[in-house]
């Protein structure tokens, strides 16, 4: 028994369709400028016309010492020394600064992180202080220690505890809890937990917290070296202040920012081998 | 819930178990009530259930994840587990995820032998993060295998990877539990798995086993054959589902 189902009409297929050929990455490109020398050109634009304004008198030194001084007076600070141990007594102070802030943060935000006692006890006031802006306790800090190098190293500390806290304690409470059940099934105490789960989970929040403590340091160190230093790049700077000297003025600014830039790349490198299991991260 | 070691004739043994869930209310709702069950060493045993029924439950108990349970639940001391999704350490190697948690240093060459019972062979030095779906399901199933257990406890292990990946990986837990010879209990929500795979088949309803009925086809098994269609038929009946 066979039935002819009733056949719909389908219209026939078209026999040509306009088309479009669209790569053709041969040719065109291959002349262009490269990215990297386009986005160098501006600052140097930039950098140019500064020197310009000074040259035609636009700008005076006081008011701003053209690019070809400031390179003239690096190179003199250079000759002489202090350029170097100015740099030298700030690296100094940024690093003691980071070792306690450093430590005091790992270790107060491991014990809030992973007790709920530690995180009654710590986290309350550590949420509380770190609303404080760490620069207005400068007055304190001086009343306490003094004006010598404790002060700078504490104010240092202080602006690195907290942001790596904060960040060190979330990373350690967003661990992902079917991780941690997965590793009890396998067996796995809790100290075994902590050290194989929880806390390189919490590797990639410890690392930008560092990275934004590092910011936060030479912010502290600003405003610790120019208030009452002997030494270092403030003192430098705040020398320069008196003389209207604005070259040496750049020139200390100029080295802030670099060892800024270098202590983000020391992070980065750092990021590159801890994180590297990280599909996010492309480590080239 | 964790007593003393001892010697039974059963991979899991369940009496009078009850969990209660709080709904926010004051009150509560018993997921499982009064459940009995017990699971021969050996077996290959699938819980099937309408979502909700508490078979995850059921599973994560056994596999003392849950202990806010009454009643008396002795399982296999030596017991793996697997999950609906991988839970690989995205931060150790391949291998160090397959031998992590067993007594002593980690063990490269345990882990290599576990990772190409599962034809993984390849896969030994990689970061979790690269495999595939189904890569980093069997690595999860060396990590339970390389631990030799009595029991393997899987939470719909396959429902995550796409049908024709779940095909091999079906094939390659029978031919594991063939070999290796432990009890397998079988989370699923799937009529066809659990015929394809199981000994015995439990179906879990009102918070206790419902109905429960072996399977005596031979392997491996005949989707086609009309005594499989048959058993699929009445179980789809048992869930409701017609």
């Amino acid at each position: 028994m066979t039935t002819t189902p009733e056949r719909t009409r389908v219209p026939a297929p078209p026999s040509a369709v306009d088309t479009e050929t669209l790569s053709s990455q041969s040719g065109g490109r291959a002349g262009r400028v490269p990215r990297w020398l386009l986005k160098t050109i501006s600052p140097i634009v930039l950098i140019a016309l500064w020197q310009v304004l000074s040259s035609v008198g636009v700008l005076d030194d006081d008011t701003l010492a053209s690019p070809a001084t400031v390179v003239e007076t690096a190179a003199g600070m250079w000759r002489d020394g202090s350029l170097q141990s100015a740099v030298g007594t700030s690296v100094l102070r940024v690093l003691a600064g980071l070792a306690f802030g450093v430590v005091a943060a790992v270790v107060l935000a491991t014990v809030a992180g992973l007790f709920r006692r530690g995180e009654d006890a710590i986290d309350a006031p550590m949420q509380m202080l770190r609303t404080v802006p760490v620069i207005g306790l400068i007055p304190l800090l001086i009343i306490w220690f003094g004006i010598g190098e404790t002060p700078k190293i504490v104010l240092v500390g202080l602006a690195v505890t907290f942001p790596l806290y904060i960040n060190l304690f979330a990373g350690i409470r967003n661990v992902d809890s079917g991780l941690v059940e997965a590793s009890r099934t396998l067996g796995l105490g809790w100290f075994g937990q902590v050290r194989h789960v929880i806390l390189p989970s919490a590797m990639p929040n410890f690392l930008t917290g560092l990275r934004y403590s590092l910011g936060t340091a030479w912010l502290a160190l600003v405003f610790g070296e120019t208030i009452n230093a002997t030494s270092g790049i403030g003192y430098e700077m705040n020398k320069a202040r008196e003389f209207f000297a604005t070259d040496v003025i750049i020139v200390c600014l100029v080295l802030y920012a670099i060892l800024g830039l270098v202590a983000d790349l020391i992070v980065r490198i750092l990021e590159r081998g801890l994180l590297s299991w990280r599909p996010a991260f492309s480590g080239r | 819930m964790a007593t003393g070691v001892q010697r039974t004739v059963s991979a899991v043994s369940v009496r009078g178990l009850t969990r209660r869930f709080d709904d926010g209310a004051g009150s509560s709702r018993a997921v499982i009530e009064d459940l009995d069950l017990d699971i021969e060493p050996g077996r290959f045993v699938a819980l099937l259930g309408a979502s909700g029924c508490g078979k995850s439950t059921l599973l994560r108990i056994l596999a003392d994840l849950d202990k806010d349970v009454t009643g008396e639940v002795t399982v296999a001391r030596r017991r793996a587990v697997g999950f609906q999704a991988p839970r690989l350490m995205p931060w150790k190697k391949v291998w160090r995820n397959v031998v992590l948690g067993l007594p002593g240093k980690p063990d490269r060459e345990r882990a290599v032998a576990a990772l190409t019972e599962v034809g993984l062979a390849h896969r030994v030095d990689v970061w979790p993060k690269v495999l595939s779906g189904g890569e980093a399901q069997r690595a999860a199933l060396a990590r339970a295998l390389v631990r030799e257990p009595d029991l393997l406890l899987l939470d719909e292990p396959f429902s995550a990877l796409d049908a024709l990946t779940r095909i091999t990986a079906r094939g390659l837990v029978e031919e594991l539990w063939q070999r290796h010879r432990c009890a397998v209990l079988l989370v699923t929500h799937d009529v066809e798995e659990a015929l394809a795979l199981a000994d015995r088949v439990l179906v879990m309803q009102d918070g206790r086993i419902g109905y429960d009925a072996p399977v005596e086809l031979d392997r491996p098994r005949d989707v086609t054959d009309p005594e499989f269609q048959r058993l699929r038929v009445e179980l789809l009946a048992r869930l409701g589902v017609h």
